[in-house]
C-alpha cells in the first residue's frame, strides 16, 4: 500500500511538473522533451492501475510517433521562437481566470459526485468475465467483438490522416532532375534523331 | 491519504486538463505548443477513462482510451502537416497570421 501510494505521488508529481514545463518552457524542443516525460509518467500511472496494454501503447504511439513528429517539425521550421513568446504575458491573467474557473468547476463536480448504488449491474465489459486472461487478451476480446466496427473506423481515420498528411505536405519541386521512366520509354528514335549525309569539306 | 482512490486520479486529471487549457492561453502565438497543450488535455481524458475502468472493473474505458489515442495521433499528424504547409506559404506560424480566410 505504501509502495503504491509512493509510486502514485511520484508519477503524478512528475507528470504535473512536466506538464507545467511543457507550457512554460521557452524553447519548444524542451517542451517536446517534457511532453515525452509526461507521457512516460502517465504510462507509469496506467501500469499502476493495471492497464498494461494501454500503458505500452501510450509509450509506443505518443513517445515513439507523436512526440517524435513534434520534435521533427519543431526542428524543421526555422522560426524565432523568442518572437512568438513576446507579449505572451498579457494573456496570463485571462488564462489563469479561465483555468481557475474550470478547476473550481471540476472540484465542485468531484466533491458532490458519487457512484449509482447499482453500478455493478451496468458494466459493459466486466473484468470478472476474463478471469485468468492477461490485460492484453481481455482487451483484445472486447475490442474485436463488441467494438469491431469502431475499431475499423479508427483504422479508417488513421488511413485518412495518413493520406491527408501526404497530400498536404507533398509538393513537386521545379528544377529537380528526376528519372521519368515513362518518358524514357515513350521516346521514339525517329522523333529525336536525324541522320544527315555530310559531304567532305563542308560543315554540318 | 495513503489509500489511493479514484478521487486521486480524477484530481490529477483535472489538474492536467487545466494545465492544458492554461497552456493554450499562455502560448497564444505558438501553434506547436498549442497542439502540445491539446495533447496534454487528451492525456488527462485518458487518465480519467483508465481510472474509471480500473475502479469499476470494466474494460470499456481502456477500449475508449485506445480510440482517443487513435484520434490524437491522427490529429497531431494532420495538424503538423497543415502547420508545415502554412509555414511554407507564409514563413511564419504565429496564430495572428492565420487569417487568410477571414475575408
Amino acid at each position: 500500500m505504501i509502495v503504491q501510494a509512493f509510486a502514485f505521488y511520484l508519477f503524478a508529481g512528475i507528470l504535473t511538473l512536466s506538464a507545467l514545463m511543457v507550457i512554460t518552457a521557452r524553447n519548444p524542443v524542451h517542451s517536446v522533451l517534457f511532453l515525452v516525460l509526461a507521457f512516460f509518467n502517465a504510462a507509469g500511472l496506467f501500469v499502476l492501475l493495471g492497464a498494461e496494454f494501454v500503458a505500452m501503447i501510450l509509450v509506443i504511439v505518443y513517445v515513439g510517433a507523436v512526440a517524435v513528429l513534434f520534435l521533427f517539425v519543431v526542428m524543421m521550421l526555422d522560426i524565432s521562437f523568442a518572437d512568438l513568446r513576446r507579449g505572451a504575458m498579457q494573456y496570463v491573467p485571462i488564462g489563469l481566470i479561465i483555468g481557475a474557473v474550470l478547476l473550481t468547476e471540476l472540484v465542485m463536480i468531484y466533491g458532490t459526485w458519487s457512484f449509482a448504488p447499482d453500478k455493478s449491474k451496468n458494466l459493459a465489459a466486466p473484468v470478472a468475465a476474463f478471469v485468468g486472461d492477461t490485460n492484453t487478451e481481455a482487451l483484445g476480446q472486447v475490442l474485436y467483438t463488441n467494438y469491431i466496427f469502431a475499431f475499423q473506423t479508427a483504422g479508417l481515420i488513421l488511413f485518412v490522416a495518413m493520406i491527408g498528411a501526404i497530400v498536404l505536405t507533398h509538393r513537386t519541386r521545379p528544377g529537380v532532375r528526376k528519372q521519368s521512366v515513362s518518358d524514357q520509354q515513350a521516346r521514339n528514335p525517329a522523333d529525336v534523331l536525324e541522320i544527315r549525309k555530310i559531304s567532305s569539306g563542308t560543315g554540318a | 491519504m495513503l489509500q489511493i482512490g479514484l478521487a486521486h486520479y480524477l484530481t490529477l486529471a483535472g489538474l492536467l486538463f487545466t494545465l492544458g487549457i492554461f497552456g493554450v492561453f499562455l502560448n497564444r502565438k505558438n501553434v506547436i505548443v498549442i497542439l502540445m497543450s491539446i495533447e496534454l488535455m487528451l492525456l488527462a481524458v485518458n487518465i480519467n477513462f483508465v481510472a474509471f475502468s480500473a475502479f469499476l472493473h470494466d474494460l470499456t474505458g481502456q477500449v475508449f482510451t485506445m480510440f482517443i489515442l487513435t484520434v490524437a495521433a491522427a490529429e497531431a499528424a494532420i495538424g503538423l502537416a497543415i502547420l508545415v504547409t502554412f509555414f511554407r506559404n507564409k514563413g511564419s506560424i504565429a496564430v495572428e497570421d492565420i487569417s487568410a480566410m477571414k475575408g
